[in-house]
């Protein structure tokens, strides 16, 4: 069953049509591959998807609801996690506390004032660290931690409110190959775990062969293919938009 | 009392000879601001200097039509090059530092022209001849208005057009424009950046001292010049949209005309209005009638910051003997050096509100002396109106405060970074005109006098202990809500905005509250404060006192939490004792003092220290 | 190789962003005429490299050697104004100003022995500039805007041009065009480097390559070489 579906979202922006009537759908515990060459519209998508942007028609529905008029704080609430192109955790708060904080947010207007922070949801941070395998550094400060382990932190940070959708903006981007890996394993093993779906967007191929269960592709603001790695491989259209065939440069 | 066609009409032409002023002032600081990102505090010195100069000029020059305005012209272009020779000088060193910084540098700036210019000219308000050939006036529909103002109406509309010539028709101008939107890249193409900031400065501070000079024959000049048109040019700037120029026109006219309009029929209210239109317009264009979204932030307000924790066990040690020394003090010291201490607490809770939401918050405010003032005038009016007692004035003080942060904050977390800044000084500078201008309240100039505490807080030692307390409660709450979740929410909006929106958190809730408690706190300390000198005073709304609080964090350090503290105590003893051993110079060797620190120190002194020990 | 052989000399060239470190001791040298690309992933330091030369990274270290003047320590404009233009990856067009304004801000005047340029040679190299001189920037294509950016720099009258990214996030069809462009610029002269992801349009346009890959060069070859040799290819650029 489909867990959301994304219905002829179109946005244009200042006159340039970033997305003309994107139409996919998303399976529960399914892994779904965003790629297509830059400025195709997969930062629009993506943003779109979040909150940050509204489209200007088309509808986005999870798990039976609406997400398009939502703010990315609302669409947290239902149960939409994201991590950043560009890993952002806090910088002046140890590992644990950047996972308390989140633990905090669910449901509140405002955030508690009566007791110090250490005292809410340490054990549960605590759980959700070992599930990346960032409990012993807790207690480090987050803004001296490897690139790998803020990907994780984030990863950590974005499972506090049990999402039912993942959302990761190139999550390998600026990593090692090990590293990637890693990562894109971990990734696989919460999603079976926890039973969420993901939907990324890469530009790292072999992490997207090896680790999407569908792809998706986009190229100028449409979805020109969509289907498995092999599927998508051997696609005309697809080499043609993204991969190339150096036709187009024959002068 | 009716209105004749003649009056509207007067009102009218007066209200666009206001316009065409206050637009020549605000295009300067919305130019300089445009390319040098730096809110120049510094500006209304350059339109005081301007006044001066001009005068000393048109007297000097023979009194004719050539000598009259070529000492106007003269005036504008010798202060332009003073512009210059200040952003080489000083504002060229520091373009990489932290924001409030830099205008911290300005303020430094601001108190060096006020001295110099004392020194020169003195105390005496000035009065320059009036311009040859235009000392009529014109009769229209029975009433009569100088022909003067006619020369001032058209220079609005003469110097947008030139502006616009300028900016659409010349290299230099295209450069401006394209430095205003990406400086770096113009350097990158091959434009010397250097000297294309010394040609926007001379044509910012060239356009204020044409503007003032333009106004010495229908204005007295005084030292207070360059503080008053600050306030408004400030308004016109955010409400027109800050670098544009034609957004600082229509903001010009609409607050001008305002202006005249307002004073014929609301005479007691006009920056009342004007304040509910710069609301209005900023309700539907947050960033002004013609401005653009501030670019991706070039910089942090502040370097990276560490976690914090509570302290060790002898840092708690060692404050908890401070409190005893504070505790035991009025048993060993006299009145005098309590005196001295109630003032150091006072300026550590002020400072330790405004830590609040600009360290721990990130916001930066410019205006804080608004809740400040504010808490002092509450206590006062509600003293001498009402007869209320000491603790009750202090409730009321702190209430009066917590209501101003609300609706100005309402309007500051729409914004960030600079935008904020100006804002927020904008509102204060209203707060202040306030002051000065509804002179049936608040005595406009003197001041509230001869305020009394209660018979229970009457003695020095008494006052001492109740500041004390009231102080360190303060302090503590703010501590913990610095620890507790809430304080959490705030720090992690500093660090990622977007971060803390997609976990769930509403950024603006949390910042409106920080803003609410610490203008509270912020009144509260105001509140002490008057009832420590007896009265309530403009002074305690303006520039200076904001900049006090910045100065003392900035001292302190601003990534810790008792830095207002150990900052308040240091700040106050140098300051007094720059005053007392130099008089009249004190502003000279403070400007002079913060300008060195600035230009030594661009990160600031604890960070300086902070670098020193990392090596 | 000889300084007095190459346009460009770079020398263990390192820079930082605030502590990370991006760039270890990078060389390279461009000889007149030449277009060299450098090639790499995402976040290699191919754009950095660019930046560093072109004095847009305030640390950096090292030594860059541009037509027999150490520029290492030169502010941006200075290094504009020798004739080493660069063009930076996300365009940065100045989309307040026209189209004919944003040349004007890269104009510069005529250098003894390097090809100078009007507006309305540079519309024979991109005709579409031609019909849109006075539209604000802000309404231009992204396609128009890459071009509109390289005819910026060229405005400037260089010897040797950076270009970053020049393929990255336009149409095919633009790309053919910049590919075009870039052999022009060759044939009237001017040195080119270009940070480049792409294998196909690198190999049409350049002579020579180089590979970057963590901020440092991994791998120095004429095109072709490269072009032939997979397991390079495969280590250092493929997906």
């Amino acid at each position: 069953m489909s867990l959301l579906q994304v219905r002829n979202i179109s946005k244009t922006f200042g006159g340039v049509q970033a997305l003309r009537g994107v139409n996919f759908s998303l399976d529960e515990g399914q892994l779904l591959a965003l790629i297509g060459p830059n400025g195709a519209g997969k930062s629009t998508c993506f943003n779109v998807l979040n909150g940050q942007l509204r489209p200007d028609s088309g509808n986005i529905i999870l798990a039976g609801r609406e997400l398009v008029g939502l703010n990315a704080r609302q669409i947290w609430q239902h149960g939409v996690g994201r991590t950043f192109q560009v890993a952002a955790v806090y910088g002046s708060m140890t590992v644990v506390e950047n996972v308390q904080l989140a633990l905090l947010s669910k449901g509140r207007g405002l955030l508690p004032v009566r007791r110090s922070t250490s005292h809410y949801f340490r054990s549960e941070a605590l759980n959700l660290l070992e599930g990346v395998g960032m409990h012993i550094q807790a207690d480090r400060p987050a803004s001296i931690l490897a690139y790998g382990d803020v990907k994780r932190l984030e990863i950590a940070m974005a499972l506090a409110n049990k999402p039912k959708l993942l959302l990761m903006d190139e999550p390998t981007a600026g990593m090692a190959p090990k590293e990637r890996h890693e990562l894109m394993q971990l990734t696989c093993n919460l999603v079976k775990q926890r039973g969420m779906s993901v939907l990324f967007t890469e530009h790292s191929m072999d992490v997207v062969f090896s680790y999407a269960d569908r792809l998706i592709v986009l190229s100028g603001g449409t979805i020109i293919a969509a289907g498995d790695a092999q599927s998508i491989r051997n696609d005309p259209a697809v080499q043609e938009a993204y991969f190339g065939t150096g036709k187009t440069f024959e002068i | 009392m009716s209105l004749g066609i003649g009056d509207v009409l007067v009102q009218l032409l007066n209200g666009l000879s206001y316009s065409s002023f206050l637009f020549l002032v605000a295009a300067g600081l919305s130019v300089i601001f445009g390319v040098t990102r730096i809110i120049n505090l510094a500006h209304g010195s350059f339109y005081m200097l301007g006044a001066y100069l001009a005068v000393s000029l048109t007297t000097l020059f023979p009194p004719t039509v050539i000598g009259f305005w070529g000492g106007i012209v003269c005036a504008a272009l010798v202060i332009g090059l003073v512009g210059v020779l200040v952003e080489t000088l000083v504002l060229r060193r520091i373009y990489e530092a932290p924001e409030l910084v830099q205008l911290l540098a300005t303020f430094g700036i601001l108190l060096v022209i006020q001295n110099v210019t004392l020194k020169i000219w003195g105390t005496e308000e000035l009065f320059a001849p009036r311009a040859p050939g235009l000392t009529g006036s014109l009769r229209l529909f029975g009433r009569s208005f100088p022909e003067y103002h006619l020369v001032l109406i058209l220079m609005g509309p003469v110097v947008l057009g030139l502006l616009w010539l300028l900016s659409y028709r010349t290299r230099w101008g295209v450069l401006i424009r394209a430095a205003t939107q990406d400086r770096d890249m113009v350097g990158a193409l091959g434009v010397n950046d250097r000297v294309l900031f010394q040609v926007v400065f001379f044509l910012g501070t060239m356009l204020a001292a044409f503007a003032g000079a333009l106004r010495i024959p229908v204005d007295t000049i005084n030292l207070q010049m360059d503080l008053s048109v600050l306030t408004e040019t400030f308004v016109v700037v955010v409400v027109g949209g800050m670098g544009s120029v034609l957004g600082a026109y229509l903001a010009a006219l609409l607050i001008g005309l305002l202006h005249a309009f307002g004073i014929m029929i609301f005479p007691k209210i006009t920056l009342v209005l004007m304040s509910l239109v710069m609301a209005v317009v900023l309700v539907f264009r947050p960033y002004g009638l013609l401005g653009k979204p501030e670019g991706a932030a070039r910089k942090g307000i502040l370097a990276i910051e560490l976690p914090i924790k509570p302290g060790s066990l002898s840092f708690n040690v060692f404050w908890l003997g401070v409190l005893v020394v504070l505790l035991v003090a009025p048993m060993v010291v006299g009145s005098y050096l309590q005196t001295v201490l109630i003032e150091i607490l006072i300026l550590a809770l002020y400072a330790a509100s405004l830590h609040f939401v600009l360290g721990i918050g990130g916001l930066p405010s410019l205006g804080h002396a608004a809740y400040f003032g504010l808490g002092a005038y509450a206590v006062a009016l509600a003293t001498s109106l009402l007869g209320v007692p000491t603790l009750t004035s202090l409730t009321i003080a702190a209430f009066a405060a917590v209501v101003a942060a609300a609706i100005f904050g309402w309007f500051c977390i729409r914004l960030s970074g600079i935008y904020l800044a100006m804002l927020t000084l904008a509102f204060a500078q209203i707060m202040w005109s306030i002051a000065l201008q509804w002179v049936d309240l608040t005595g406009g100039d003197n001041g509230i006098l001869g305020l009394y505490r209660s018979p229970a807080f009457a003695s020095i030692t008494a006052y001492y202990y109740l500041v004390l307390s009231i102080c360190f409660i303060a302090v503590l709450i703010m501590r913990h809500l610095v620890f507790a979740p809430f304080g959490y929410a705030l720090r992690a909006a500093r660090d990622s905005v977007l971060r803390t929106e997609a976990l769930g958190i509403d950024v603006r809730l949390h910042r409106w509250i920080a803003l609410i408690i610490s203008g509270g706190f912020g009144g509260l300390a105001g509140g002490l404060q008057a009832l420590q000198k007896g009265g309530a005073f403009p002074d305690g709304l303006s520039v200076s006192q904001s900049i006090d609080a910045l100065v003392v964090i900035l001292i302190g350090g601003v990534q810790t939490l008792v830095g207002p503290i150990v900052g308040a105590a240091a700040y106050f003893g140098v300051k007094t004792e720059i005053m007392r051993y130099l008089g009249d110079s004190w502003q000279l060797v403070l400007g002079l003092t913060i300008i060195l620190l600035v230009v030594l120190f661009p990160q600031g002194i604890a960070g300086f220290v902070k670098q020193r020990a990392a090596r | 190789m000889k300084s007095a052989n190459c346009i460009l000399e770079v020398n263990k060239l390192s820079a930082s962003y605030g502590r990370a470190r991006i760039l270890f001791d990078v060389s390279f040298v461009v000889h007149p005429g030449e277009v060299v690309a450098l090639m790499g992933r995402n976040g290699a330091g191919k754009s950095t490299t660019l930046k560093a030369i072109a004095g847009m990274l305030a640390q950096r270290s090292g030594s860059v050697i541009f037509n027999q003047t150490d520029i290492s320590k030169f502010r941006p404009h200075k290094i504009s104004r020798l004739g080493l233009g660069w063009v930076p990856e996300d365009r940065r067009i100045f989309t307040d100003l026209s189209v004919a304004e944003n040349l004007e801000v890269g104009r510069q005047s005529a250098r003894p022995g390097s090809p100078s340029w009007t507006v309305d040679q540079l519309i024979e190299v991109f005709p579409n500039l031609g019909n849109m001189l006075n539209r604000p920037a802000e309404r231009m294509s992204g396609g128009e805007q890459q071009m509109l950016t390289v005819a910026r720099t060229l405005m400037g009258n260089p010897i040797l041009v950076l270009l970053d990214e020049p393929s990255e996030g336009i149409a095919p069809k633009i790309v053919e065009q910049m590919a075009h462009m870039i052999i022009n610029l060759k044939a009237r002269g001017i040195s080119v480097v270009l940070s480049e992801q792409n294998m196909h349009f690198a190999k049409l346009v350049s002579d020579r390559a180089y590979i970057l890959e963590r901020g440092e060069v991994r791998y120095s070859g004429t095109i072709e070489q490269l072009a032939n040799d997979a397991s390079v290819q495969k280590a250092y650029l493929e997906f």
